[in-house]
């Protein structure tokens, strides 16, 4: 049996409350048929499918007539494979094997070149030559929590830009953002601001002082803290941050600016948040926290996403199940065990499904007007066109 | 020749699979009759606070649960700006310019920019609790487990040695670190990776042995979280997926015990059926793969009712062999 054949038959045979019959449904096919639809970023916490649901969300689009760019952050590896993911030279390449009359093309993330690439177009040859050697500036480019955040922030714009705004005769008319396997959810919001701040600090403002001109701002307090962190780092290493900070002086004005044009480029009309989840506790509560916050920010939120909910066929519930599955041992043959089995697969399906929809329900009060979908569990992995084309259908499945 | 039980596991796994968790779950098992355990977390996110239903943690170790065995579980949730703080006024007695490198956001900076630093204090911490002894000599804590950052950034996590390498070449911090980096790579410590039987899980798992054991990091036991059980012997699973089983005599069966009155039911369980059994099928190829890793495998149930409290204690007691683990080190 196909998997779509097999999923269309599930659907059939579906309960329909899933979770909640007052939810809202999420119609991911009016979100990306909408021509003023210009950026979907799908966000959530690590481990909950935000890869895959991206790669469905562009590939569905593209196959129904859009220019599409998909920016994923760190794919499976035969999903990247399949989406012809092997070069990673950090531009977006055509997808093979794309029907219909739009066009895909992907790429994958690669921070510390992006960064790279931001020093090299924004600072002289020289001085690029110096941050990019700097000790401080390749922790900062490869390991400071919310570099990949901010890069992948940093390349939206990018792709952004070269969309061209008005889509006539530009490449993309779409693009799909995956976000970064954050340890919380919130991170991606915050890199830039967090990043900034860190470079507009007072520290910093202070170390650069000497640069500037008189050391009258050397206050007696800075006197006691540089000789703390010469005694517990070494002198050495001030000198590389002094060096550091001068050299990445210039940039810090054009580093601010991008990340709040990014900001507002997010808060934008024409873009959309799909927040991804699995109904799981944590994943639902990281999204509960994703939802207030975007529309604390007022950014775009077109629904929520639950991935791998569990499917339960027919009418019988858990308890039945497992009665009935008693009852059919007592036959004692082998037809009668092989069904007691199935009843008790069915059971703790059911008993899982209701777990399940207690999370969602809870969700969808605290949220009613949050439209959902539910994408249900496959028993295998995503890793072709054909799969993403399955998911594709059951993001767009009417609840 | 049996070596002493690892005194520090190092408890990491791809995000999703339930690496808090287990690392809650590993602390519960080696808290034995007489034993302390200290579980830490080192990233801020809160997890165990949420996991034992507890307000969020404060920079302080405090006593969480009673282990499996009657032993006591501790927890403590370390910063990188409270351990920077504590370890200047430890070795520096900084007093008011401690302050002041706080009000001057130097803290700030030290932990979140400067190479390597952040993960010298997080690590820091661990080291400093694994040494601690009490007024009699002996080990205030009897085991540390560390729910670590996850697969993709362990291997740069732990090896802060490297890490500050570009930093400092001398002085306190390369002090600190090659001392840090000496209990890593002792036989005091295992470094357990957690996963699911799902392809990308376990391939990630793959790549982080790998990579743990190119940096001479001791790999200690492949926890795999989440496995489903059947209630379906193997001769019946393979008839479910060959359709050897059909809706007729299924139907005919529930109807002998008066289930005839929920129409399609046939059809829905056998449907069922066979995606229970691929997803079976799927993860016993993934079981394979690990079973080719040449590290030991501990598998834990998945929980059909959820994970709380109560549910630790059961999935500790699948998790005495990585907890009463002697093995050789050859």
């Amino acid at each position: 049996m196909s998997p779509q054949r097999r999923n269309a038959d599930r659907g059939r045979m579906v309960r329909g409350d899933g979770g909640g019959s007052s939810v809202l449904p999420l119609d991911v096919d009016a979100v990306i048929g909408d021509p003023t639809t210009r950026i979907v970023v799908c966000c959530g916490s690590g481990g909950v499918g935000k890869t895959t649901t991206a790669a469905a969300i562009a590939l569905r689009a593209a196959e129904q007539g859009r220019r599409v760019c998909v920016l994923t952050i760190d794919p499976a590896r035969r999903l990247a494979q399949s989406m012809g993911l092997t070069e990673l030279d950090n531009v977006p390449r055509p997808v093979e094997g794309v029907g219909g009359t739009g066009s895909l093309d992907a790429m994958m993330l690669d921070m510390k070149r992006t960064f790279d690439e931001v020093v090299e177009a924004h600072a002289s040859a020289d001085k690029a030559r110096t941050i990019l050697d700097n000790p401080f500036y390749q922790a900062l480019s490869s390991s400071f929590a919310g570099t990949q955040e901010y890069m992948a922030m940093e390349k939206l714009g990018q792709l952004y830009a070269e969309q061209g705004g008005s889509g006539g005769g530009s490449r993309w008319d779409l693009i799909v953002v995956d976000t970064p396997p954050s340890r919380s959810a919130l991170d991606f919001l915050d890199a830039p601001e967090r990043l900034s701040s860190l470079l507009d600090g007072r520290f910093i403002k202070l170390l650069l002082a000497p640069a500037r001109g008189p050391a009258r701002l050397f206050s007696a307090g800075f006197g006691i803290v540089t000789s703390a962190l010469n005694k517990v780092l070494g002198a050495q290493v001030l000198t590389d941050v002094q060096t550091f900070i001068a050299a990445f002086d210039t940039l810090f004005g054009g580093f601010r600016q991008r990340a709040e044009a990014t900001y507002a480029l997010l808060q934008a009309p024409g873009t959309a948040f799909c927040v991804v989840a699995v109904p799981e506790p944590d994943a639902m509560r990281e999204a509960t926290y994703f939802v207030d916050r975007l529309s604390g920010e007022k950014m775009p939120l077109a629904g929520l996403v639950v991935n791998r909910v569990t499917e339960v066929a027919g009418e019988l519930d858990a308890d039945g199940a497992e009665v009935a599955a008693r009852q059919v041992e007592d036959a004692d043959d082998e037809t009668s065990a092989r069904v007691a089995g199935l009843l008790r697969v069915h059971a703790s399906l059911g008993r899982v499904r209701e777990r399940e929809d207690r999370l969602r329900r809870r969700f969808a009060a605290a949220h009613p007007s949050v439209p959902t979908i539910a994408v249900p569990a496959l028993p295998t992995d995503v890793h072709d066109l054909d799969g993403l084309r399955t998911i594709g259908s059951l993001l767009t499945r009417p609840a | 020749m049996t070596t002493p039980p690892p005194r520090l596991h190092v408890v990491t796994g791809k995000g999703g699979t339930g690496k808090t968790t287990v690392a809650a779950a590993l602390a519960m098992a080696l808290a034995g009759e007489g034993r302390r355990v200290l579980l830490c977390e080192a990233e801020g996110r809160q997890g165990i606070a949420r996991l034992f239903d507890l307000a969020p943690l404060p920079y302080e170790e405090r006593r969480i649960a009673v282990g499996r065995g009657g032993g006591q579980v501790h927890a403590l949730a370390i910063d990188a700006e409270s351990a920077l703080i504590e370890y200047l006024d430890m070795f520096y007695k900084l007093g008011r310019a401690g302050k002041a490198l706080d009000r001057f956001g130097i803290i700030d900076f030290a932990t979140t920019i400067a190479p390597g630093v952040r993960d010298v204090l997080l690590t820091g911490k661990v080291y400093e609790a694994e040494k601690r002894r009490d007024r009699d000599g002996r080990h205030v804590y009897d085991a540390i487990v560390l729910d670590a950052p996850p697969t993709g950034r362990i291997t740069r996590f732990l090896n802060v040695n490297q890490e500050v390498a570009g930093l400092a070449k001398v002085g306190p911090i390369r002090k600190q670190a090659d001392a840090i980096m000496s209990l890593l790579h002792s036989r005091r410590t295992k470094i357990h990776l957690v996963t699911v039987l799902e392809e990308m899980p376990v391939q990630e798992t793959s790549d982080g042995i790998a990579e743990l054991s190119a940096s001479g990091l001791p790999v200690g036991h492949v926890l795999v979280n989440l496995v489903r059980t059947s209630p379906l012997d193997d001769a019946a699973r393979k008839a479910v997926l060959a359709g050897h089983l059909d809706a007729g005599a299924v139907g005919d069966t529930l109807a002998a015990a008066g289930l005839d009155g929920t129409p399609g039911l046939a059809d829905a369980l056998l449907a069922e059926g066979v995606a229970h059994v691929e997803r079976l099928d799927l993860q016993d190829a993934q079981r394979a793969v690990l079973a080719g890793a040449d590290h030991p495998v501990v598998e834990i149930p998945f929980l059909t009712d959820g994970v709380d409290v109560g549910a630790l204690y059961e999935l500790a007691g699948h998790l005495a062999p990585v907890a009463g683990s002697t093995e050789d080190d050859a």
